[in-house]
C-alpha cells in the first residue's frame, strides 16, 4: 500500500479544499497506544477506497461525552459548544467516529446545541464500503473458517440501534460467525461506559469486564471483534486476565478489514 | 330494595375513595418539574399500543409471557362481566345480559370461566415461583417484606376472586335446575360445572352460596381497587401513560440541560444574556421534586419484576446497584413526601433526601449507563435517567465525586482529553507505526 496521508482539515481549508468526510479519532483513538494503530487502520481503509477525508489532529478536543455519563453538564457542554463553533467554522457535513462514545454524542446530542452533521461510526462506514463494491475481504490474510464473535458496544448497540454494521464488516470474511449469549440488544457492558473506563468500580464479587471474558472465553472463538476502544481495554484485559492472549486475538472491526485486504 | 342501597353505597364509597388515593398520586406526580412529552403523538399512541396494550416486550421471557397473558386478558375481558355485576347490583336484576344476548350469552360466560380458570392456574403457578421456587429475578436487597408480601397479596386476591366467580356460577346452574324463581335458566357453564357435585342440594344454602360470592366477588373487586394505588399492581393502569410518554430518543441520548446552556452560553460569548433562572433551582436532582414529572409517573408505574436489575451488568458482578431499587425508592420517598405535604402543608420540608437517605452515592457511581434495564424493562420505565440526575445534583451541585473522576474532569478541562496528556500530542498517532 502506497504511503498513508493524513490531512488535517485546517491543510485542506489553506488549499481551499473541503473533504467528503470528516474522521473524528476521538480520545481514545488519539492517545491510546493499542486504539492508535485502530486510528491508523480506519485512514488506510479511507484511502485505500479513495474517499477525500480530514481529520482535526490537535484541532480535536474530547467531545465531552464522559463528562456528560459522569453528570458534568457544564464541562460537557463547554466541550460540545467549542467543538460545534469548529465544526461549523469547517463547514463540516459528515462525520465518522472511530469511537461509539464519539459516535452517540455528536450524532444524537450535539444537534440539540447548534452542531447537526451526518455521524456515522466507521463500522458503518465499512458497511457502506461493502454494499457499494469498494471494499471486499481479499488481497489480504484469509480469516476463512475462523472461529469469530462479536462483542456489541454498549453506545453503538442499544444505545443507536446499530446491530448490522458491525456483522456486515465481519460476514464477508467467510469465517465461522459465532454469536455470544447476550448479544445485540441483550449484549452485555464490557464495564467501562458511562465514565467508569476513568474510575475504580465500586466494590462487588466480579469486575464486569470478567463476566464478559467468561461468556466470550465459553463460546471458544479465535478472535473477539470490537468496534469501540474502551471495549478494547476492557475486553483484552479480561482475556489477558485468564492468560488466553495467545489463543484470543481481540480485534477491531477496522483492524480485521485491513487485514482481510492487506492494506 | 335494602341491597340495592347498600350496593349503592359501596360502589359509591369505593369509587370516591379511589379518586381520592389517584387524585393524590397525580399531585405527587405534578411536584416532579415540566418536561415536554407531548411531541410526535402518532408514535406515542403507536408505542403505548405495541408495549402495553399489546406486551410486545414480554416475550423475551416466554414462560412469564405466557402466565402474564392470561392474568392479563382475564382482568381485561372479565371486566366485562362486572358490568353486568354492576347494573344487577344497582336495579335488582339478576343476569340482566342473559335474555337480550340470548345463545351468546352462555358462549360468553363460558368464555369468562375458562379465562377465569387461566388467571387462576397462571396465579398459582406465580406464587410457586416467587415463594417455593425463588427465582433469582424475585429477590435482592430491595425486595424486603412489604414487597414481596404486595406480590404474595395480589396474586392470593385474585385466586380468591376468580373462585368466587367459578363457586358462584355452580351454585346458580344448580339453582337454575332447581327451579328456583329468580335464577333464570342460561344452562350451565363449562369451568364451574365441575364443582356443582361439591355443593350442596338444598336451594336455600345455594342462594346463600350464590349471594355470598356475589357480594365477596364484588366487594372484592372495590377492595382490590382501592389496593392498587398503595400496590405495585398499580402498573395495570399506569402502564398505559408510561408508556405513551416513553422515551422516544435514542436511548444514547441524554437530554442537554437548557440551564447549563444558559451559563456556558453566557461564559463563552460575554454579550449573550442569560435568562434569569427560577429560585431554589438545582443542577440534578436530590430528593424526588428535582426529578422530572415522568421519573416520578416512571416510579409508580414500575411493577418490581426485576427484569432491569437481572440485566444489569453493575448488579449481576455483586455491585449494590440494582434499577429496581431505584424505581422503588424513588416512589417511597415520593410517598413519604406526599404524605408529609397531607399533614403539613405543601411547604413540608423533612432532613431527608432520595439522594443518601434512600439510594446511596455507591449506587448511583456503579452504573455503566449501558442502557440494558431500559431496554429490559416491558414498559420502557427509564431507571438510568433517574442516576444520571442524581449524579448530575452530586457533582455540579456538591462536587462530590471519587477523586479518580475529578482528575477525569480536570484533564478534560484542561488538555481536552480524559487523561493527563498534551492537546499538543493529540495528532501524534499519525506518524507512530
Amino acid at each position: 500500500m502506497s504511503e498513508l496521508i493524513i490531512p488535517t482539515m485546517a491543510e485542506l481549508l489553506a488549499k481551499g479544499e473541503e473533504p467528503e468526510i470528516l474522521f473524528w479519532v476521538g480520545c481514545a483513538g488519539s492517545f491510546d497506544e493499542r486504539a492508535q494503530k485502530i486510528t491508523r487502520d480506519i485512514c488506510k481503509i479511507l484511502q485505500h477506497v479513495g474517499i477525500k477525508f480530514a481529520v482535526l489532529g490537535t484541532e480535536e478536543s474530547c467531545t465531552g461525552d464522559p463528562a456528560k455519563r459522569a453528570g458534568n453538564e457544564f464541562l460537557f457542554q463547554m466541550q460540545a459548544m467549542t467543538n460545534i463553533e469548529l465544526l461549523n467554522a469547517y463547514n463540516v457535513k459528515k462525520i465518522v467516529t472511530g469511537c461509539p462514545h464519539c459516535f452517540n454524542t455528536l450524532r444524537n446530542e450535539y444537534p440539540g446545541l447548534g452542531g447537526t452533521y451526518e455521524v456515522i461510526h466507521h463500522s458503518q462506514l465499512i458497511q457502506e464500503l461493502i454494499n457499494d463494491g469498494k471494499l471486499r475481504a481479499e488481497g489480504g490474510e484469509s480469516f476463512k473458517g475462523k472461529k469469530i464473535t462479536f462483542h456489541d458496544p454498549c453506545y453503538l448497540g442499544r444505545a443507536n440501534n446499530v446491530y448490522e454494521a458491525p456483522r456486515k464488516a465481519l460476514e464477508v470474511l467467510d469465517a465461522d460467525l459465532v454469536e455470544l449469549k447476550r448479544c445485540k440488544s441483550n449484549g452485555l457492558c464490557c464495564g467501562a461506559g458511562g465514565a467508569q473506563m476513568f474510575k475504580e468500580p465500586e466494590a462487588g464479587n466480579k469486575d464486569i469486564n470478567i463476566e464478559r471474558t467468561e461468556e466470550i472465553l465459553a463460546a471458544k472463538p479465535q478472535i473477539v471483534a470490537a468496534g469501540c476502544p474502551f471495549c478494547m481495554t476492557m475486553l483484552s484485559d479480561g482475556i489477558k486476565n485468564f492468560d488466553k492472549e495467545k489463543e484470543v486475538e481481540v480485534l477491531d472491526i477496522a483492524e480485521i478489514t485491513v487485514r482481510a485486504n492487506g492494506l | 330494595m335494602l341491597a340495592q342501597l347498600i350496593f349503592l353505597a359501596l360502589s359509591a364509597f369505593a369509587i370516591y375513595l379511589f379518586g381520592k388515593n389517584v387524585g393524590k398520586i397525580g399531585r405527587n406526580i405534578h411536584l416532579g418539574l415540566p418536561e415536554n412529552r407531548s411531541d410526535r403523538k402518532s408514535e406515542r399512541l403507536k408505542t403505548m399500543l405495541w408495549v402495553a396494550f399489546g406486551q410486545s416486550k414480554m416475550q423475551t421471557r416466554p414462560v412469564a409471557a405466557i402466565l402474564h397473558l392470561c392474568l392479563y386478558l382475564g382482568f381485561v375481558i372479565i371486566n366485562i362481566e362486572v358490568l353486568e355485576i354492576v347494573i344487577d347490583g344497582l336495579f335488582g336484576t339478576h343476569r340482566i345480559f342473559a335474555e337480550p344476548l340470548g345463545q351468546a350469552y352462555g358462549v360468553l360466560i363460558g368464555a369468562f370461566e375458562v379465562l377465569a380458570l387461566l388467571v387462576l392456574v397462571a396465579c398459582v403457578i406465580f406464587l410457586i415461583r416467587r415463594n417455593v421456587l425463588k427465582l433469582r429475578r424475585f429477590s435482592g436487597t430491595e425486595m424486603t417484606e412489604w414487597p414481596k408480601s404486595d406480590a404474595n397479596y395480589i396474586l392470593i386476591i385474585e385466586i380468591l376472586l376468580m373462585s368466587a366467580f367459578l363457586t358462584m356460577n355452580a351454585a346458580d346452574s344448580k339453582l337454575q335446575q332447581l327451579g328456583v324463581a329468580h335464577y333464570i335458566p342460561v344452562g350451565t357453564f363449562p369451568v364451574s360445572a365441575w364443582l356443582m357435585g361439591i355443593l350442596p342440594d338444598s336451594s336455600t344454602s345455594l342462594v346463600w352460596i350464590e349471594r355470598g360470592c356475589w357480594w365477596f366477588h364484588i366487594i372484592g373487586i372495590f377492595a382490590f381497587l382501592n389496593y392498587l394505588p398503595y400496590s405495585k399492581h398499580l402498573h395495570i393502569l399506569l402502564a398505559f401513560p408510561a408508556t405513551y410518554y416513553s422515551k422516544l430518543s435514542p436511548k444514547g441520548q441524554f437530554n442537554n440541560m437548557d440551564s447549563v446552556s444558559n451559563e456556558v452560553k453566557a461564559m463563552l460569548d460575554t454579550s449573550y444574556t442569560p435568562t434569569p433562572v427560577a429560585a431554589g433551582s438545582t443542577f440534578g436532582a436530590k430528593d424526588v421534586q428535582g426529578l422530572s414529572w415522568k421519573n416520578l409517573l416512571d416510579s409508580y408505574s414500575c411493577t418490581e419484576c426485576g427484569r432491569c436489575t437481572s440485566v444489569c451488568p453493575a448488579n449481576l458482578t455483586g455491585k449494590l446497584l440494582s434499577p429496581r431499587k431505584i424505581m422503588m425508592d424513588t416512589r417511597d420517598r415520593l410517598t413519604e413526601v406526599g404524605k408529609g405535604i397531607d399533614a403539613h402543608g405543601v411547604d413540608f420540608k423533612d432532613d431527608k433526601s432520595l439522594l443518601d437517605t434512600y439510594v446511596s452515592r455507591e449506587e448511583i457511581w456503579a452504573c455503566t449507563t449501558c442502557n440494558a434495564c431500559t431496554d429490559a424493562c416491558p414498559i420502557n420505565l427509564d431507571p438510568l435517567n433517574i442516576i444520571v440526575e442524581l449524579r448530575r445534583f452530586a457533582v455540579m451541585e456538591e462536587a462530590q465525586a471519587a477523586a479518580s473522576v475529578n482528575s477525569m474532569f480536570g484533564n478534560l478541562e484542561n488538555n481536552g482529553a480524559p487523561w493527563k496528556y498534551a492537546p499538543s500530542d493529540r495528532f501524534n498517532w499519525a506518524t507512530k507505526e
